[in-house]
């Protein structure tokens, strides 16, 4: 298995820091505590308890999906570094996220965000064949459901909200929660 | 500034810079419907070029259907785009 550091994008990423800190606009420090900041706490754990409270709250799923940073603020993440744009899955629509020009993602709400995500396999076919590529993540989809597709290309940062699983009636926000998965966030699974 | 709302048709400049843009090559020269003006944010594309200060822009969520864009497909993409991208169409 190859080590990450050993991949050329990492030994390009750390040329890139080298002559950012040589001119003297940042340090290995202030990276350092970035990262360390931002990893701490993005986790998917966090998209998922605000998509719970979703199914769960009429009005929370109003706020969340007209502005989803003062949703997310309710949550407990306020501060996002982006605009949170939140889209929800029906009946008769299915949303997946991707970035073609690059892995644009909401991080904090997610977690880091899967290999697969930033492969150009991934990014170029998701807004070519949208169908073909949810259906190899086992994702069956009925040919009356609109698929949409976001590709994040600008400051904003998409999210999807599942539709909530049928049966679930007598789960709590907690057991809802742990129903859903980083996948779902992205719309690469159902929930 | 043309203060695009939502349900305008645009179309998006067939431009090819020489400098960095968020300008995805797939949809340059197609034509597009607006769904929400996002917010207001640097231009890119100035912002690579070191353009100081940069020129700030709305950016749109501007929808387009796979059959315009790729000839085929019954789904839609959906793609951030800033105003200086877009020409009404």
């Amino acid at each position: 298995m190859t080590e990450h550091d050993d991949l050329p994008a990492a030994a390009r990423t750390r040329r890139l820091e080298e002559r950012l800190i040589a001119a003297g606009l940042t340090s290995d420090d202030e990276i350092d505590d970035f990262l360390t900041r931002l990893y701490a706490s993005a986790s998917p754990v966090n998209g998922a308890r605000m998509a719970a409270r979703a199914w769960t709250d009429p009005r929370y799923r109003d706020l969340l999906l007209s502005d989803g940073n003062a949703a997310a603020a309710q949550a407990g993440f306020d501060g996002l570094s982006y605009q949170l744009r939140v889209v929800a899955n029906t009946g008769q629509t299915h949303n997946v996220i991707v970035c073609t020009l690059c892995s644009c993602y909401p991080v904090s709400l997610l977690g880091p965000s899967p290999g697969w995500y930033k492969s150009f396999a991934y990014r170029s076919r998701t807004v070519r064949e949208p169908r073909a590529v949810l259906a190899e993540f086992g994702v069956p989809l009925p040919d009356g459901v609109q698929i949409t597709v976001w590709d994040s290309t600008s400051e904003a940062r998409y999210m999807v909200l599942p539709a909530r699983p049928a049966g679930t009636e007598a789960l709590d926000a907690g057991q809802l929660a742990a129903l859903v998965t980083r996948n779902g966030l992205i719309g690469t699974a159902l929930v | 500034m043309a203060g695009y709302s939502p349900g305008t048709r645009i179309r998006v400049r067939a431009d090819d810079p020489d400098h960095h843009t968020r300008m995805p090559r797939y949809v340059r020269g197609h034509v597009g419907e607006i769904v929400a003006a996002l917010d207001r944010w640097p231009l890119p594309d100035d912002c690579a070029r070191g353009i100081a200060p940069p020129r700030v822009q709305t950016c749109y969520a501007v929808r387009f259907s796979a059959a315009d864009l790729w000839g085929s497909g019954d789904h839609t993409v959906t793609v951030d785009l800033w105003e200086s991208y877009l020409d009404r169409a």
